[in-house]
C-alpha cells in the first residue's frame, strides 16, 4: 500500500518535471527572447547584446532551464522584466482570487451535480431527468464564454440581480461584496461543471441501482432512502472520483475565459495580458502553477481511489 | 417483436461470408440513429453554407463591411439581425463567420487524427522502450491545461490560419496517440495479425492491413469528439482575441461575439445571431458524436472535457 502511494506520489513528481521541461522548450523555440520582448521595436543588435548578458540569457539552455527550476522549488519564479517587478508579487493576490473563484465554484457545483445526478438516475427517463438532462447537455457542449455571456443577458442586464461585470481592485478583501461581484462567474463555473459531472454520476447511479446487490436490498424491504444512501450511492461515487479530478482541472482552464468575460482580476486574465505584452517569465510562472495544480489534484483522487477502492491495491498501480 | 429482430440480423450476417470490419457495423448502427441523422444534416449545413455563404452574400443587397445598418440599430426586415457597433450588417457577417472556424478544425482534426493514430498503432504494435517513453511524454502533455498552452504558441507565434491548424492538430493528435495505442493493444495478439507476420509481412503493411481496418470505428469516434473539442478551443481563443484579427476581410462567430457584448444592453441580436449558429454547429457535432459512440457501445459521459 505505502509502495504504491510511493509509486503515485514518484509519478506525479517525474510528470510536473516533464511539464517544466515542456514549457521551458516551448518558450525557448518560440522566436524572440527576453531581451527582444523588452525593448520590442527599439532594439538594436548592441541594446540587445547588452541586455542578454545582463539577463544571463547567454548561458546554455540548459543552465538557465536548471536555474529556472531551482528558482521554482524555492518559491522565486524569477522577475517579470515587463512589469519590473518579482514574478510571486504580481500573481500573489490574483491567484487568491483565482482560487476563492475556483474553489465557490467546486463547493457549490460538486454537491449540486451528485445531487442532481442521483435525482436524475432515480427519475430515470420521467420529466425531471429530461429536463435536467438536457439543460446538461447544453452547459457541457457549449462553450464557457457563451454560457456566461447567456447569464449576463438574462441575470444582470434583464432582471439586473446581479453585477455582469466582475470589476474591483486585484486585492479586494474577500467580504460579501466579494462574494456579490463573483456570483455570476461562479454560476457560469457551476454550470458547466454540474453538468459535466452529474452525467457520469447518473450512469453510475443507474449501473448500481440494477446491481443484484440493490435488488437483493430491496426483496429484504430495506427501505428506499436506506438503499438509495447506504447501498447505491458510495459505490456509484467511486467512478466519480475521477471525473470531478477532470472536471476540477478543467476549471482551471476554463477559469482563463470565464475571467476574461467577466473581466475578473484573477490568475488567467493576468496570463492573457502576459502573453499579450510578451511577459515571458510570468506565462511561464502561470502556466507552471496551472499545472502543478493539475497534476496534485489528479494526484489526490488517484490516492483516493485507492483508498476506497480495495480492488485496485491488488492491480498492478500504472 | 423488437427483440426478435436482431437475432435475424445476426443470423443474415454470420450468414454471409463476407467479414464485416467493426467499421461497417458501425455504420449499419449509425443509420438507424435519428439524433445521428440530424447531427449530420446540421454539420452537412454549416459546411455547404461555409463553401457558398460569400455567394450568398454577394447577392443579398446587404453588405457585411460597410456601416449601412447602422450603429446598434436593432433587427429589421432589412437587417435580420440588425447592425453592430460599427453599424455593419449582423446578419451577413453571421454567415460569413463559420468559414475560418470550419477550415482550421476540420484540416486540424483531420491532421491530429492522421499523425496520432499513426504513431499509436504504432507503438501499440511495436511496444518497447520507445513505447515507454513516449507514453510517459504523452501524459505530460495532458497534465497541461491545453487552453494554456495554446493561448502560448498562437499568442506568440501569431494567428495565421495554417499556423493554428498546425497547432491545433498537433496538440489534439496528443490524445489520440493513447486511444489508437490502447484500442491497437486489443488486437496485436490476434491471430490474423500473427499469421501475418509469420507470412513475413512488412510490418508497415500489418499496421495498414491488419491493424488499421479494425481499430478505424474507434478512431473515427474519437475523431469526432476531438473535432468539437478542437472546435471549442478554436472559437476560445478567438473570443480571447487570439484568432481571426478585427477589422478584416474574415469574420468570425468568437470575434463577433466579444466585441458584441458589450453593446448587448442595446442590441441583443448582434451577439445572440452568432451565438445561435456556433451553438447549433457545436449541438449538431454533439449529437453525431454521440450517436457514434452509440453505435460502438462507447459511453461518452466518461471523455475529458474539453
Amino acid at each position: 500500500m505505502i509502495r504504491l502511494i510511493g509509486r503515485r506520489i514518484f509519478f506525479a513528481l517525474l510528470t510536473l518535471l516533464l511539464v517544466s521541461l515542456i514549457v521551458f522548450i516551448s518558450v525557448e523555440a518560440l522566436p524572440g527572447d527576453m531581451a527582444t520582448a523588452y525593448l520590442g521595436r527599439d532594439a538594436t543588435p548592441e541594446s540587445l547584446a547588452v541586455l542578454r548578458e545582463e539577463f544571463g540569457l547567454n548561458a546554455p539552455a540548459y543552465q538557465r532551464y536548471f536555474s529556472w527550476l531551482g528558482g521554482i522549488v524555492q518559491g522565486d519564479f524569477g522577475d517579470s522584466l515587463v512589469r519590473d517587478k518579482p514574478v510571486s508579487e504580481i500573481i500573489g493576490n490574483r491567484l487568491r482570487n483565482t482560487m476563492v473563484l475556483a474553489i465557490t465554484a467546486s463547493l457549490v457545483g460538486i454537491p449540486l451535480a451528485i445531487f442532481l445526478g442521483v435525482f436524475t438516475a432515480l427519475t430515470r427517463d420521467r420529466w425531471p431527468d429530461i429536463v435536467v438532462s438536457t439543460i446538461s447537455i447544453f452547459g457541457m457542449t457549449l462553450p464557457e464564454f457563451v454560457t456566461g455571456t447567456i447569464l449576463v443577458y438574462v441575470f444582470a442586464i434583464r432582471l439586473k440581480w446581479f453585477q455582469g461585470v466582475a470589476t474591483m481592485p486585484s486585492d479586494a478583501p474577500i467580504d460579501a461584496e466579494f462574494f456579490n461581484i463573483i456570483a455570476l462567474p461562479v454560476a457560469t463555473l457551476t454550470l458547466v461543471m454540474v453538468a459535466h459531472i452529474l452525467r457520469l454520476v447518473r450512469t453510475s447511479m443507474i449501473d448500481v441501482m440494477i446491481s443484484d446487490y440493490v435488488q437483493m436490498a430491496r426483496l429484504k424491504g430495506v427501505p428506499a432512502r436506506q438503499i438509495v444512501f447506504r447501498h447505491a450511492l458510495p459505490n456509484a461515487m467511486l467512478p466519480t472520483i475521477n471525473i470531478v479530478a477532470l472536471t476540477i482541472a478543467w476549471l482551471l482552464g476554463g477559469v482563463i475565459i470565464i475571467e476574461q468575460v467577466f473581466n475578473f482580476p484573477g490568475i488567467g486574465n493576468l496570463m492573457i495580458n502576459g502573453i499579450s505584452d510578451r511577459d515571458l517569465a510570468l506565462v511561464q510562472a502561470i502556466a507552471i502553477i496551472l499545472a502543478a495544480f493539475y497534476v496534485g489534484i489528479n494526484l489526490l483522487a488517484d490516492l483516493m481511489s485507492l483508498v476506497l477502492n480495495p480492488r485496485l491495491r491488488t492491480a498492478r498501480g500504472h | 417483436m423488437a427483440a426478435i429482430t436482431p437475432e435475424i440480423e445476426n443470423v443474415q450476417e454470420e450468414a454471409s461470408t463476407q467479414r464485416k470490419t467493426p467499421f461497417m457495423e458501425m455504420v449499419d448502427n449509425l443509420r438507424r440513429s435519428t439524433s445521428g441523422k440530424i447531427g449530420l444534416f446540421i454539420i452537412v449545413f454549416h459546411i455547404l453554407l461555409a463553401l457558398t455563404s460569400p455567394f450568398i452574400v454577394e447577392l443579398m443587397p446587404q453588405d457585411p463591411f460597410t456601416r449601412e445598418a447602422g450603429r446598434n440599430a436593432a433587427p429589421s426586415l432589412q437587417h435580420w439581425f440588425g447592425g453592430d457597433e460599427q453599424g455593419r450588417d449582423v446578419f451577413t457577417r453571421t454567415l460569413l463567420g463559420g468559414r475560418t472556424l470550419l477550415l482550421v478544425t476540420i484540416f486540424g482534426t483531420t491532421l491530429a487524427m492522421g499523425w496520432g493514430s499513426f504513431v499509436g498503432i504504432m507503438l501499440g504494435f511495436l511496444g518497447g522502450r520507445a513505447d515507454e517513453i513516449i507514453m510517459r511524454l504523452v501524459d505530460a502533455f495532458l497534465a497541461i491545461p491545453w487552453l494554456l498552452f495554446l493561448l502560448l504558441i498562437v499568442g506568440i507565434v501569431g494567428t495565421e490560419p495554417w499556423i493554428q491548424m498546425l497547432t491545433l492538430g498537433f496538440f489534439y493528435g496528443i490524445p489520440a496517440v493513447r486511444v489508437s495505442r490502447a484500442a491497437t493493444h486489443d488486437y496485436v495478439t490476434r491471430e490474423f495479425v500473427l499469421a501475418a507476420r509469420a507470412r513475413g509481412e512488412k510490418k508497415i503493411t500489418v499496421m495498414f492491413r491488419e491493424l488499421l481496418p479494425n481499430v478505424l470505428d474507434v478512431l473515427l469516434v474519437e475523431g469526432a469528439m476531438r473535432w468539437s473539442w478542437m472546435l471549442l478551443a478554436f472559437i476560445s481563443l478567438s473570443f480571447l482575441g487570439f484568432g481571426v484579427p478585427p477589422g478584416g476581410e474574415r469574420t468570425d462567430w468568437g470575434l463577433m461575439i466579444s466585441q458584441s457584448r458589450r453593446i448587448m444592453a442595446l442590441q441583443p441580436w448582434a451577439t445572440f445571431g452568432p451565438i445561435i449558429f456556433l451553438s447549433s454547429l457545436i449541438i449538431g457535432i454533439n449529437l453525431f458524436a454521440d450517436a457514434l459512440a452509440k453505435a460502438l457501445g462507447l459511453d461518452r459521459s466518461q471523455g475529458a472535457p474539453v
